[in-house]
């Protein structure tokens, strides 16, 4: 009963927040774009959020989260978001990547070409 | 009814109706059943006695098999009292269930603590303790309890080492995220005191 109740509010709410996606399949080290819908006021638009995959975490569990970096204005720029969040649109993969190693922190202390991975 | 007793489930997260994640205790409340009703005319106030959680009759006294008995209830482990709403009437027998919690914002949720043992000043009140390096004798060491001849003993109440936890505490004014009737869950926004598997009570919230 225990350990079966909370997996089955976790298997709920991973049902609902995939419900009527097209869940693209993402890896570490793919270049993504994240649609994310942001409410202003009582209006709903949707907002891109463009980068590389550097981690995800947890796997498959409701707590699943994968962070994107991008560098922005010369700034690099790293945004957490939950697999399941009702508030992510759609996740678009624009580029894949060859990598070797499951978290791409390195990244965060290379700039310019260095920072570039090799396309799978 | 005022409350209902309930068992700690555990941790997960849930995200609210404006996309944000919350992290909440999931606890299986009930459903209780009434065991004995307290009326003002015998006892002197009015409110009803829930039971919880299924026991064998080999492990109750005899007089206290009979106490359920009289009821026609299961035997239980626990039992509580809780007073009843404004012109509430139940009888001996009848099932209180989540349900109750249906409408209900905040809730009092108590618990004992997980037993921490004989715990050291720092653990157990949060001390800063002395230097750990630069030749720091007193590392976790409670520091100074007092002066010396004013007023010449130590203060009464001063903290000191000693046991902590394994007693019981409330959380107040938790958010109820959710109740779901039908798997008699309670999911309530934050932590509750106790272990994976303690008996919490909950009531509802008195001071909100």
């Amino acid at each position: 009963m225990i350990a079966k109740a909370i997996d089955k509010i976790n298997a709920e709410q991973v049902a609902k927040a995939d419900a009527g996606k097209t869940a693209p399949e993402f890896k570490v080290g793919d270049n993504v774009k994240v649609f994310v819908k942001i409410k202003e006021g009582d209006k709903e638009r949707v907002q891109a959020f463009a980068g590389t995959v550097i981690a995800r975490d947890n796997k498959n569990g409701n707590s699943a989260t994968f962070t994107v970096r991008r560098i922005s204005f010369g700034v690099g720029v790293e945004k957490v978001f939950p697999v399941h969040s009702p508030y992510i649109d759609r996740v678009e993969v624009e580029r894949s990547a060859k990598v070797r190693r499951a978290k791409l922190y390195y990244l965060r202390k290379l700039t310019g070409k260095k920072a570039r991975l090799r396309e799978a | 009814m005022e409350g209902l007793i309930g068992r700690k489930v555990g941790m997960t997260q849930v995200f609210d109706d404006q996309g944000r994640r919350i992290a909440v205790t999931v606890i299986e409340a009930g459903p209780c059943p009434v065991v004995q009703v307290k009326v003002p005319e015998t006892d002197g106030y009015s409110a009803a006695q829930l039971g919880f959680d299924e026991q064998k009759p080999s492990r109750l006294s005899k007089a206290q098999v009979k106490h359920f008995e009289k009821a026609g209830v299961k035997p239980c482990k626990v039992t509580k009292e809780f007073a009843l709403d404004e012109g509430e009437a139940v009888k001996a027998g009848d099932a209180v269930t989540v349900g109750m919690f249906d409408g209900v914002k905040y809730v009092d949720v108590s618990g004992i603590t997980k037993g921490r043992g004989f715990a050291g000043v720092v653990r157990r009140y949060g001390m800063a303790g002395g230097p750990m390096t630069h030749g720091g004798h007193s590392k976790r060491r409670i520091g100074s309890i007092g002066a010396r001849d004013l007023p010449g003993w130590v203060e009464k109440g001063k903290r000191m080492p000693g046991h902590m936890g394994n007693v019981n505490r409330k959380g107040r004014n938790l958010t109820v995220v959710q109740v779901r009737g039908e798997d008699n869950l309670l999911l309530v926004a934050g932590s509750v005191p106790g272990p994976k598997g303690g008996v919490v009570i909950i009531r509802k919230a008195l001071k909100k």
